[in-house]
């Protein structure tokens, strides 16, 4: 029997719901322009002509309330990690982190100090860690092509078990 | 002018209140007692040879052994180009020194930082509270005797610490 792709015309191609729910989303990525420390200047240097973050549709927004990703990009103290938590809080789902920069990973070079966060993943729940200090627009490229990995792999018409381990049917 | 002759003006209008003139280093200091202190930097303010018009520091020490908190005054004069520098040492349980404020106004924040930090209670100050650190906060970290709290507004300040060797 011939697949079923090449008895259509040109102009159809098969795919199923899910992966193009994800695709859409992975390729339109909008993240919140957001930077505390150093990271932020990587993460313009990211969003500028050489590296680019648009070729994958990753552009940056203004407000929590538009955006799909953040990125935390810096050193995170207590004062700012309500901030932090309240613009995470204001995001629509589904909603992802990266944790860019030693700093945002454990506190960094600042763990000791008593006013730093240690790491960002003591408020929000992270998804992608980018290390380096700060990282390279490569590597935070590399992050969000991770991300993009992550949604691809999302089944957002299954409905999630209510608690895990009962009933297999989901 | 030079800072001895400025320590030498300063010890014959407020005998007994400046003692401890050091020259020979790069900026050179005199302690002031601390109810003596707006009286002294009005002085060298307003007069004429001397014109210190600007406060461009102020920050503290702690010294645990030697059970005292010193309050340190950096002024600088753009007319004649010179620095003095004042020190006041307060006691570490009950650091308390008039505030700057009506001198020069920059001294507002400055104080507060010092407050923030140390724990040092300007009296006078207009608006004494926590300039940097958020209100709800508990301690003054740069107190040498400074412990950690556990957990600040619900998040742990624990992590396992990759740098063990640095810790004290």
């Amino acid at each position: 029997m011939k697949p079923l792709i090449n008895s259509l015309p040109e102009t159809v191609f098969t795919t199923k719901v899910d992966q193009l729910l994800n695709w859409g989303r992975a390729s339109s990525q909008w993240y919140m322009l957001f930077g505390l420390a150093c990271c932020a200047i990587e993460l313009m240097q990211t969003g500028g002509p050489r590296a680019d973050l648009d070729r994958f549709g990753a552009v940056p927004r203004a407000t929590p309330r538009q955006s799909d990703l953040m990125i935390v990009a810096g050193t995170l103290t207590y004062k700012m990690a309500k901030r932090t938590k309240l613009l995470y809080d204001q995001m629509p789902d589904p909603k992802y982190v990266i944790s860019m920069g030693s700093c945002s990973n454990c506190g960094g070079l600042f763990q000791l100090a008593y006013s730093v966060c240690k790491g960002v993943d003591k408020i929000v729940p992270v998804d992608v860690y980018v290390p380096g200090c700060p990282p390279r627009p490569e590597a935070l490229t590399e992050g969000l092509l991770r991300i993009q990995d992550k949604m691809m792999r999302e089944r957002w018409l299954v409905r999630p078990s209510r608690s895990e381990g009962d009933g297999a049917e989901a | 002018m030079e800072a001895k002759e400025i320590y030498l003006r300063l010890e014959k209008q407020f005998p007994g209140k400046v003692s401890n003139f050091k020259g020979e280093v790069p900026e050179p200091y005199c302690s002031v007692s601390p109810e003596a202190i707006v009286e002294t930097s009005r002085f060298l303010r307003d007069d004429s040879s001397l014109k210190f018009e600007v406060l461009s520091d102020l920050t503290a020490l702690d010294w645990p052994k030697e059970e005292k908190i010193q309050v340190v005054y950096h002024l600088y004069s753009y007319s004649n180009k010179s620095q003095f520098v004042l020190k006041v040492d307060l006691p570490r349980d009950n650091p308390k020194v008039p505030t700057l404020e009506g001198v020069w106004k920059v001294a507002n924040w400055f104080e507060r930082e010092v407050f923030d930090l140390f724990g040092v209670i300007f009296e006078g100050h207009s608006d004494l509270r926590r300039i940097m650190l958020p209100e709800d906060w508990v301690g003054h970290p740069l107190r040498k005797d400074y412990v950690e709290q556990e957990e600040y507004d619900g998040i742990s300040t624990q992590r396992a610490p990759l740098v063990e060797k640095l810790l004290r």
